[in-house]
């Protein structure tokens, strides 16, 4: 594969202070052309500073934003070929949808004539689905349809970069999964490097091609959604993309042994105390067998899968998830039912303390 | 408790309901009512010290507005990027210029006023013996007004301000509308209410406006001047007639005022 000519965004070495206080420290990060990256993190851990820096609303401290190869810098939000879908919508209250949409292609110079620019609104709003809302003032809608609203008056400039902050958080559980799907459509159909960023690990894992996943001002993993839910590379990563188990370990020889001295089916190349990771649908539990006996505590129905927290002398409560598919009633097992726990000693990982 | 309070509400607007029914006096008496003519309406409109000081204070009142809500207005943005201290600072600067009394400030505008006359003057008078002398009037009754009015204008918008969210500020930089174009397009629209409000309270308050205006007016006369200066002669329907014309006025202004800064209310969050 021939390497990207350039890519549309860079970060290199990109440092952001706020007096005493680093919000994003050093940070190196190239997305290709066309990509969905969602940069994923708890709040406070940058992941907005750094979008904001991408579009132009803060100045890094030290280090350089690249946009589609061009050191930007210094250059402010109104000069930027990138455009941003705030968290709360950010519409002009008053302007109905239609001149909310073109205000951005008003602003070019030399001036577009106006046939195009109405073309121009006309075309994003069919791609969001308000085609008959042109006239509509955007108080008078609900919040979805005022998120596409945002979309389109972000897409109908042809950005290089889309920039989305947080812009789900707002809606309702359904309305997110419809919004997550539409939202995945658009970028393949219009081929723009989306940026999104989230602390929602599901909304990130689901669209994104490029999950970057943020701590304290650093990247602690950049990767696909697999890799980053798969192959963790801290704990912290592990812990905050998808549900873990955190288990204290003693690592001997490669061998990992519980507090009191038992093995847990696993291996590891480090040395000492350590943490043990296992995913709550990598467990597999039973009412008898060999592996970690314990006692269920809590039972709760998710619906399509049931998730038990079960009580292992030695370690604590331990997690489980259990698919539902081709299971009876009488598979669910209630609390205070003695069980069995097995896993592929494969599915721990083991991080450092 | 309901006596009391309706006692409170006829002490306070049985003289004013007076005023406006003796305007429609046929006789000439100000305490007895002989009967409904609307003679002295067309008497103080036709009186040519009266239409003269209406006229002045007409133009004062909005001279002093446009520029009350033009500068209050600047005033009020440029508060905004103020640090938390110094702007609280300003805050309370802009409500003690509110409360400070029209005899304050008529006699300090006078003072300062005529002291600086006394500087530009005699240079002027040297330039050309044919330049025009500042003097009082019409300027220092705008200067006076004006100043007093910005302060008015400033606490309205400030409101405003600080209700608009930072985000379609944003947005428009976002979408390549620099600075001064976002004022226009975003900023401006937002505030339009509230800098027409402040407007409207300001041609108000220097329309009705005498303490302040006796001070600096110099030669000029402005309404309530006139009406002041004719009830020495004794009260008169006419000046019934003034005053009413004057409260109906002036309540539509307020009225108008309050309806601007209540609107614009419908965001959806």
């Amino acid at each position: 594969m021939a390497p990207e000519a350039i890519s549309d965004l860079e970060f290199r070495h990109l440092t952001k202070r706020y007096g005493e206080v680093e919000a994003v420290s050093g940070i190196d990060l190239s997305v290709p052309k066309g990509a969905f990256l969602a940069i994923l993190g708890p709040s406070g851990c940058g992941k907005t500073t750094c979008l904001r820096m991408i579009g132009g609303f803060e100045q890094p401290t030290e280090g350089e934003v690249r946009i589609a190869g061009q050191v930007v810098n210094g250059i402010p939000a109104y000069q930027r070929p990138v455009n941003m879908v705030f968290q709360h919508y950010a519409l002009f209250p008053h302007m109905n949808v239609a001149e909310n949409v073109g205000y951005g292609l008003r602003q070019m110079r030399p001036r577009l004539p106006s046939t195009e620019i109405d073309r121009r609104v006309g075309e994003a709003l069919e791609m969001v689905r308000l085609g008959s809302f042109a006239k509509r003032r955007t108080h008078e809608m609900s919040g979805g349809q005022q998120q596409r609203v945002a979309l389109a008056r972000a897409i109908v400039n042809r950005p290089k970069i889309l920039l989305l902050d947080e812009p789900l958080a707002a809606l309702d559980k359904k309305l997110r999964g419809d919004m997550q799907l539409e939202l995945l459509q658009l970028q393949r159909e219009l081929g723009i490097t989306f940026v999104l960023v989230t602390h929602d690990q599901e909304e990130a894992l689901s669209m994104a091609d490029l999950v970057c996943v943020m701590s304290a001002g650093r990247i602690s993993q950049l990767g696909t959604p697999q890799e980053v839910y798969d192959h963790p590379t801290d704990l912290f990563v592990a812990d905050f993309v998808g549900k873990t188990n955190r288990i204290p370990v003693t690592v001997d020889g490669g061998v990992l042994r519980l507090a009191d001295g038992r093995a847990l089916p696993g291996a590891s190349a480090l040395h000492g105390s350590a943490i043990a990771a296992l995913r709550p649908e990598a467990i597999r539990i039973a009412r008898a067998g060999d592996g970690l006996p314990g006692t269920v505590t809590h039972r709760i129905f998710l619906g399509s899968f049931a998730e038990y927290a079960v009580a292992v002398p030695g370690i604590g409560d331990i997690l489980v998830t259990t698919d539902r598919r081709g299971a009876t009633e009488a598979d669910l097992i209630a609390p205070g039912e003695a069980v069995c726990l097995t896993y592929d000693p494969a599915a721990v990982l083991v991080f450092p303390q | 408790m309901r006596v009391f309070l309706s006692a409170v509400y006829l002490f306070l607007y049985a003289p004013i309901a007076l005023v406006v029914v003796f305007s429609f006096n046929a006789g000439r008496s100000a305490t007895q009512m002989t009967g409904f003519s609307l003679q002295w309406y067309g008497k103080a409109l036709s009186n040519v010290f009266l239409t003269d000081a209406l006229k002045t204070s007409l133009i004062v009142a909005f001279t002093s507005a446009a520029l009350a809500a033009v500068f209050g207005t600047m005033a009020a943005m440029g508060m905004e990027r103020l640090g938390p201290r110094l702007r609280a600072v300003f805050d309370g600067m802009l409500a003690a210029a509110i409360v400070v009394p029209g005899v304050v400030i008529g006699i300090a505008t006078l003072v300062a006023l005529a002291g600086l006359f006394g500087v530009i003057n005699p240079v002027l008078a040297e330039l050309s013996s044919t330049a025009p002398q500042f003097q009082m009037g019409y300027l220092s009754l705008i200067a006076a007004h004006g100043l007093f009015s910005m302060a008015l204008v400033a606490m309205i918008v400030k409101a405003r301000i600080a209700s608009l969210s930072r985000d379609i500020v944003e947005a428009s930089y976002d979408l390549y509308a620099p600075p001064f174009a976002t004022f226009f397009q975003i900023v401006l629209p937002q505030l339009r209410p509230s800098i027409l409000a402040g407007f409207l309270m300001s041609f108000t308050f220097s329309f009705d406006d005498f303490i302040i205006a006796f001070f600096v007016a110099g030669a000029k006369t402005t309404l309530p001047m006139y009406v002041f200066a004719s009830i020495r002669r004794g009260v008169t329907p006419e000046i019934n007639a003034i005053a009413t014309m004057v409260l109906v006025a002036s309540l539509i202004l307020i009225a108008l005022a309050w309806l601007l800064m209540r609107e614009r209310k419908p965001h959806a969050a």
